[in-house]
């Protein structure tokens, strides 16, 4: 049993661990020691409960789009992840780890952001909890995601470029480390996605796991089953994905589907799917499938989502892939954008572009008419009108 | 016996050099080999360039980028090395992320090492644990010398640890940060080399991070066996020849 959530040194099957260099150690370990423990605190849990209700404004939705139903002749549901807080699901996870940092004793936060999700996300809560907040964004990345460098600096947050490397995610989260390395007293880094050593993968995965818990009792509602026939998500670093899988693991009724992001194609040399093109190695701490050159360099990803463009995956879906637990499927910018647009115009959602990577997978998919199948709508897509208008000239 | 144990039974206070395999040229590697052997320098880890270094600071992640732009790779390094050991005696490292060393293959790099004249390595993002379990029979094997890394945080306890699987030497963090200078010394970092100096271990410690100067140096070997120069020296063969070498080591020692 079990054998898709981390054992107790942090792997899922070859993968995860926590290859980190000694200066970590100590923070890394005090981790460890604790997250389990303070996480099953009641009064942690109280908290947690009571901010995700009030704050995020959980439970998201469990919504059946009837329109998008018929067209791919099954039972569709969306949950709505883009109604929380800031717009994402990336708020659920920030909160944990604030709570977690406060109850460590921590005074100042670090992380990481890629297109600004998370990094907003974590701006917010340390605002809420009145905490020092350092994010670090690649140079390329607050060129073109202005909005939400402005974001963090209005939540109080110091936006620092990484300029090293290829200065995107990558890049962020190794200033982000390297800022952990030379901080190892007062600082807790808040970590964006199930990546990174271990216990960040299991922990973030926990945190999140809040999305299939209401689905269980969201469906039983609506169908009167807490099991859907699918269960739809994209990935990336794949945080919304292991939340969205979560209770449903060890269901092997439930089919998991895992889409990653294809940029120009999967063979073009310009793409982030992760599974078909990465390789057994290791990138920030984890054991992993990554993107790599055979000189075991890790390269540069490319999609339209900038959520999706991390050139590994976390520790759990790289098992899930190998075990065939979960079905990896890909699509690229133009059927995710396409995929965007019909939703916009089928059910009056506009998903953000990493979420329409997840429903660009029904289009590639067959279903039985009475199937059940939850698509994870991870976040809105507010943040992506430029790229939208651009895409298609609006 | 393995060269670095010899040297260190030399008993005086080493002076080793750290610098990024193929910067600033494609072909430094060499020159600046022999140039350190000349001027004296008693060991040398061979940085092997990676696109992630998230231990080091920046001026050896600008080496790190520049060589891999100079078409650095761990294949290539090794056919540099191939004849090394008819011009250069002194114990040599390779000092690199673990990515790299897992692509090649951990057997086929350690063998390659051997055959190379290779004396040890420092892998600093693999961890003691999965050395000890996974590879310390194969670094045994060839005759390999793995360095552990300790820092002012690490444990009393995890320190004995080290200490006891370790057999050259072990590198003492001077303070929690990346790679590169700092300037001087604090009172905090005297009390930790003099704290660990009293632990006796039996694994001789040699210094690096924020070593730069003549005045570093002799304070970070008052209570250790040596110590390593890596972004400071990085910097100096950034700007001058291999032929320079030999200044900036006499300015050192």
């Amino acid at each position: 049993m079990n054998t898709y959530y981390a054992d107790k040194k942090g792997y899922y099957g070859a993968y995860g661990g926590a290859f980190i260099p000694e200066m970590l150690y100590p923070n890394v370990e005090e981790l460890k020691k604790n997250y389990i423990s303070i996480m099953q605190e009641v009064s942690f849990q109280k908290e947690f409960q009571q901010l995700l209700k009030d704050y995020v404004g959980r439970p998201s939705p469990l919504f059946y789009a009837q329109r998008l139903s018929e067209k791919y002749q099954a039972k569709i549901y969306l949950k709505r992840e883009d109604l929380n807080h800031t717009g994402a699901h990336k708020i659920n996870n920030t909160i944990g780890q604030i709570l977690l940092a406060k109850r460590l004793g921590k005074s100042r936060i670090i992380a990481e952001t890629g297109a600004g999700q998370h990094g907003v996300a974590t701006a917010t809560v340390c605002a809420l909890m009145g905490m020092e907040c350092v994010v670090f964004m690649g140079e390329v990345d607050i060129a073109r995601q202005a909005p939400n460098v402005a974001r963090m600096k209005m939540l109080g947050a110091e936006v620092i470029p990484a300029t090293s490397g290829s200065k995107t995610l990558k890049d962020a989260t190794n200033e982000a480390i390297r800022d952990w390395i030379n901080n190892p007293e007062d600082t807790f880094y808040i970590i964006g996605s199930v990546v990174g050593p271990h216990p960040y993968p299991d922990m973030v995965a926990r945190f999140q796991s809040v999305i299939s818990q209401e689905i269980r009792f969201q469906l039983k509602e609506h169908e009167n089953t807490s099991k859907p026939d699918y269960i739809i998500a994209c990935v990336g670093g794949g945080s919304n994905a292991a939340g969205a899988f979560f209770h449903y693991l060890d269901n092997k009724e439930v089919k998991l589907i895992a889409v990653e992001a294809a940029g120009k194609g999967i063979d073009s040399g310009e793409s982030a799917a992760t599974s078909q093109l990465g390789k057994d190695g290791i990138i920030h701490g984890s054991r992993t499938l990554l993107m790599q050159t055979d000189d075991g360099q890790i390269t540069e990803p490319y999609s339209i989502s900038a959520g999706l463009d991390y050139p590994g995956v976390g520790p759990q879906h790289a098992h899930l892939f190998k075990s065939g637990r979960a079905r990896f499927l890909s699509a690229t910018d133009d059927e995710a954008m396409q995929a965007g647009l019909e939703l916009c115009q089928l059910e009056g959602i506009i998903p953000a572009i990493e979420s329409a990577h997840a429903l660009a997978a029904l289009e590639k998919m067959t279903f039985k008419k009475e199937d059940i199948v939850v698509v994870n709508l991870s976040g809105r897509g507010d943040k992506d009108l430029n790229t939208y208008i651009n895409y298609f000239n609006f | 016996m393995n060269r670095i144990v010899n040297k260190l039974n030399e008993n005086k206070k080493l002076l080793s050099i750290y610098f990024t395999a193929g910067y600033p040229e494609p072909d430094s590697t060499v020159p600046i080999l022999e140039n350190l052997e000349r001027s004296g320098v008693d060991m040398v880890e061979i940085g092997l360039p990676f696109s992630d270094p998230l231990a080091d600071g920046p001026t050896i992640q600008q080496s790190s980028t520049q060589a891999l732009k100079n078409g650095m790779t761990t294949k290539k390094l090794f056919a540099q090395l191939e004849n090394i050991r008819e011009k250069v005696s002194i114990p040599l490292l390779l000092m690199g992320y673990f990515n790299p060393i897992l692509q090649f293959g951990v057997e086929e790099f350690c063998k390659k090492c051997a055959e190379t004249g290779i004396d040890g390595l420092i892998i600093p993002d693999l961890p003691v644990e999965v050395y000890h379990n996974n590879y310390q029979k194969i670094f045994k094997k060839y005759n390999l010398v793995n360095v552990f890394l300790i820092t002012p945080q690490t444990t009393e306890e995890r320190i004995r640890y080290i200490d006891s699987i370790s057999d050259g030497f072990i590198y003492m963090v001077s303070t929690a940060s990346t790679t590169g200078a700092q300037g001087s010394f604090g009172n905090t970092q005297k009390e930790y080399f003099k704290r660990i100096s009293r632990m006796q271990l039996k694994t001789p410690q040699i210094v690096g991070f924020g070593i730069s100067n003549k005045e570093t140096f002799e304070l970070a070997t008052r209570h250790a066996a040596g110590a390593i120069i890596g972004s400071a020296f990085v910097k100096f063969v950034g700007k001058n020849p291999p032929g320079k070498i030999g200044s900036f080591i006499n300015s050192i020692h």
